[in-house]
C-alpha cells in the first residue's frame, strides 16, 4: 500500500468557470477516483458542494475543549503556585482566595482555548503545506482540480480533466497543454 | 442588505493590493512625522526615568493622571475592533466583509499602545515583569495574583495574543493572494513563509469558515472581561467616585462607544488614503452609524445610574466627589465638554440619514466622540483622587504638565504609525471575503422592485 501511495502523481486542470470544475469533478468520480483523491483550489470560498465534493469533516469543534482545560490547569496552577510559594496572609482570609484569582483562571481558560483552536486550524487545515501542485492563476479568480492517480491511471485522470474544458492542464513536470505563463 | 460592490476578480486583487505593492510619497512624509512625535515621547520617557513620576507633575495624593487615562482610553478604543469583527461574524452580517480586518487591526495597536502607559507609569518599567509572571525565584519574589496588577496584564495578554492570532487565521488566504500577485521575488517569498503554503482547498476555506465563528465566539468573552478587569482597577480601591458596582458594564459600553466610533474614523480615513471608495461606501457607515446611536444610549444610561447611584446613596465622600465632577470649576467645563461631545452633539445629528451618510460630518462627530470619551476617563480618574482624604487630611490639585501632552499625542502617533505600517505590508480589506460576497451576491425581484440579495451556508 505504501509503494503505491508513494507512487502517485497529482494532476491540476485550471478552469474558468466553476460549472466547468464541478464537471471536472464529476467525470473524475465517473471514472472511479475516490473524493479523497481529489481536490478543489480557488481563491474565494464557494458554498459546500458546489463542486459536487462530499461534506468536509473535521474535528476543529473538539479543539477549543482540549485547550479550555489545558489553560484552565496551567491557570490554577500558576495562581495556587504562586500564592502557596510566597503566602501573603490578609485578614485570616486564606492564602488561595478563589475569588480574588477566578479572574485569572477565566482568562487562563479563554486563552488555552484559542491557541488550540488556532492549532487545530493548521491541523486541520493541513498546514504548514509545501508538496502540492499550484499555479498563480488561481488567485485571478481560476478554479483548479487536483487529482492524486497512480501511474496506472494518470491517464484516466487526464482524460476525465480534459474533457470539462480547461484552460491548463499541469503536472509536477509542466503543462500538459503548453499553455503560457503556468509554473 | 447592503448593495455589494461586484468586479471581476482581477480589479479586486489590484484595487486591494495596490497600496500594498505602491510608495506614495505620502507615506513616508507621514510616517516621518509621526516618528518625530515618537522620538519626542521617548525623550520625555527617558527624562521620566531619570528624574522620576514628579518630572511629569505627579504629586500626592494624585499619581494617576494622563498616562492612566490614555491607558484606559485606549483599551476602550481597542474594543471595538473584535466586538464589530466578531458579532458581524457570528451574525453573518453581510456588511461586516470590508468593516473587519481594518477594525481587528485597530484593536491590536491600540492594545499595544494602551499596555505601554502603565509600563512607564510604573518608572521602573524593567521591574514589571515580576509583578506578573513568577520567575524570580531566587529572590522569593512572586506575584500577587490576587492584586489587579496582575489580572490586568493577564486580561490584556490574552485579548492581544487571541486577536492577533485571529487577524493571521483570517489574513492566511489574503498572505496567499500577496504571494502570488507580488511583483519581485524577496516579497513573494515573504509573503509565501507567512502564508504557510495555504493554496485555497475546499477543506482549508471549510475550515477558515468554522475558524472564524469558533475564534469570534471565545474572544467575545474575552472581550468583556478585558474592559470589566479594567474598571477594576479602580472599583475594586474604597476611592469614593470608583468604588462601584456597575463600573464594569460601564466601562465596557463606554469602550464599545469610543471604539466603534474609531472604527467609522479610520475607515473615513483608509476610504479616501488608500483609495478603497468602492469598497467603503456609504451603506458601511449608515450602518454604523445606526449602531452608535444605540450604544451611545445605553452608554449614557450607564452614565447616568453611576450618576444616580452616587447622590442616592448619600454617601458625603461620593456626593463630595461627584459635586467636584460635575459643578467645581475647572471640572464643570469638561464635564459639559464630555457630554456634548460623547453624546449630545453627535447622537441628535446621526438620527438624520442624510448626516449618518455623509463621510464628513460621520468623521467629525465620530472624532468629537472619542474626545468625549478621552474626557470621561479624565473625569473618571482624576477629580476622585484630589478629594482630600478622611484620616490623612491630604489633598492636592491635578494640571496634566507638557509632557504628558506630548506622550497623549505620541500615543496617537503610535496607533496611526502601526495602521499605517501594516495596511503598507498587509491588506488591510480581507480580499477573499469581499470576493466571497461578490460570488454571493445576486439581484432578486420582489413584486416591481428589483433588489440586492445574497445567499449564505
Amino acid at each position: 500500500m505504501a509503494n503505491q501511495s508513494q507512487a502517485k502523481r497529482e494532476l491540476l486542470a485550471l478552469y474558468e468557470e466553476p460549472d466547468q470544475a464541478a464537471d471536472g469533478v464529476e467525470r473524475l468520480h465517473s471514472a472511479g477516483f475516490e473524493d479523497s483523491d481529489i481536490e478543489i483550489l480557488s481563491s474565494t470560498p464557494y458554498p459546500e458542494g458546489a463542486f459536487g465534493e462530499s461534506h468536509t469533516k473535521h474535528r476543529l469543534f473538539a479543539f477549543p475543549f482540549a485547550g479550555a482545560a489545558c489553560g484552565l490547569a496551567v491557570g490554577v496552577a500558576w495562581v495556587v503556585g504562586a500564592q502557596v510559594s510566597l503566602p501573603i496572609i490578609t485578614g485570616g482570609k486564606p492564602v488561595v482566595a478563589i475569588p480574588a484569582i477566578i479572574q485569572i483562571l477565566y482568562e487562563g481558560t479563554l486563552l488555552g482555548a484559542v491557541l488550540f483552536t488556532v492549532l487545530g486550524v493548521l491541523f486541520e487545515s493541513r498546514l504548514p503545506d509545501g508538496v502540492g501542485l499550484y499555479d498563480d492563476r488561481i488567485s485571478e479568480g481560476y478554479i483548479a482540480v487536483s487529482v492524486m492517480a497512480s501511474e496506472r491511471r494518470m491517464a484516466d485522470a487526464q482524460i476525465a480533466l480534459e474533457e470539462a474544458s480547461p484552460i491548463d492542464l499541469l503536472s509536477k513536470e509542466g503543462s500538459l497543454m503548453h499553455a503560457p505563463g503556468t509554473t | 442588505m447592503q448593495e455589494p460592490v461586484v468586479s471581476d476578480t482581477r480589479t479586486a486583487n489590484r484595487e486591494l493590493l495596490d497600496f500594498v505593492f505602491s510608495w506614495p510619497a505620502w507615506f513616508f512624509a507621514v510616517g516621518g512625522a509621526l516618528n518625530g512625535v515618537l522620538v519626542a515621547a521617548f525623550a520625555v520617557v527617558i527624562l521620566m526615568l531619570m528624574f522620576g513620576l514628579q518630572f511629569l507633575g505627579y504629586a500626592h495624593p494624585v499619581y494617576w493622571g494622563f498616562l492612566i487615562v490614555n491607558f484606559v482610553f485606549w483599551i476602550g478604543v481597542s474594543h471595538a475592533g473584535i466586538m464589530i469583527s466578531a458579532i458581524l461574524r457570528l451574525t453573518q452580517a453581510e456588511w461586516r466583509r470590508p468593516v473587519t480586518r481594518a477594525a481587528e487591526v485597530l484593536t491590536i495597536f491600540s492594545l499595544l499602545t494602551a499596555i505601554q502607559f502603565p509600563l512607564i507609569h510604573s518608572g521602573r518599567p524593567w521591574r514589571t515583569m515580576y509583578w506578573t509572571f513568577p520567575y524570580d525565584w531566587n529572590r522569593g519574589a512572586w506575584p500577587n495574583p490576587r492584586s489587579p496588577l496582575v489580572w490586568d496584564p493577564s486580561a490584556i495578554f490574552t485579548y492581544l495574543t487571541s486577536t492577533i492570532l485571529f487577524v493571521y487565521v483570517a489574513l492566511l488566504p489574503d498572505l496567499a493572494l500577496a504571494r502570488d500577485r507580488a511583483p519581485n521575488p524577496i516579497s513573494r517569498a515573504i509573503y509565501g513563509v507567512l502564508a504557510i503554503g495555504f493554496r485555497g482547498t475546499t477543506r482549508q476555506w471549510r475550515i477558515q469558515t468554522v475558524a472564524g465563528l469558533l475564534l469570534s465566539a471565545i474572544i467575545l468573552p474575552i472581550f468583556v472581561s478585558v474592559h470589566s478587569i479594567v474598571s477594576w482597577d479602580f472599583a475594586v480601591t474604597t476611592v469614593p467616585g470608583w468604588h462601584n458596582t456597575i463600573f464594569a458594564p460601564y466601562f465596557v459600553l463606554g469602550a464599545v462607544h469610543s471604539g466603534v466610533s474609531a472604527v467609522v474614523t479610520v475607515m473615513i480615513v483608509m476610504r479616501y488614503a488608500f483609495g478603497l471608495k468602492r469598497f467603503i461606501t456609504r451603506d458601511h457607515i449608515d450602518s454604523l452609524a445606526r449602531l452608535l446611536i444605540v450604544v451611545a444610549t445605553v452608554w449614557l444610561f450607564f452614565f447616568l445610574l453611576d450618576l444616580f447611584f452616587g447622590l442616592y446613596g448619600a454617601e458625603p465622600a461620593e456626593v463630595d466627589t461627584w459635586q467636584r465632577r460635575l459643578v467645581e470649576p475647572p471640572w464643570v467645563v469638561i464635564a459639559i465638554t464630555f457630554i456634548m461631545c460623547a453624546y449630545v452633539i453627535p447622537v441628535p445629528m446621526w438620527l438624520f440619514r442624510g448626516i449618518r451618510r455623509n463621510f464628513f460630518w460621520m468623521f467629525v462627530t465620530t472624532i468629537l466622540v472619542n474626545v468625549g470619551m478621552w474626557l470621561e476617563r479624565y473625569m473618571v480618574v482624576v477629580p476622585a483622587l484630589e478629594r482630600k482624604s478622611g484620616l490623612t487630611f491630604t489633598y492636592g490639585e491635578y494640571a496634566p504638565s507638557i509632557s504628558e501632552f506630548i506622550l497623549v499625542a505620541a500615543s496617537f502617533a503610535l496607533v496611526i504609525l502601526g495602521f499605517l505600517t501594516f495596511s503598507k505590508l498587509l491588506p488591510i480589506m480581507p480580499a477573499a471575503d469581499i470576493k466571497e460576497g461578490q460570488i454571493l451576491a445576486d439581484r432578486i425581484r420582489v413584486g416591481r422592485a428589483n433588489v440586492p440579495a445574497a445567499m449564505r451556508e
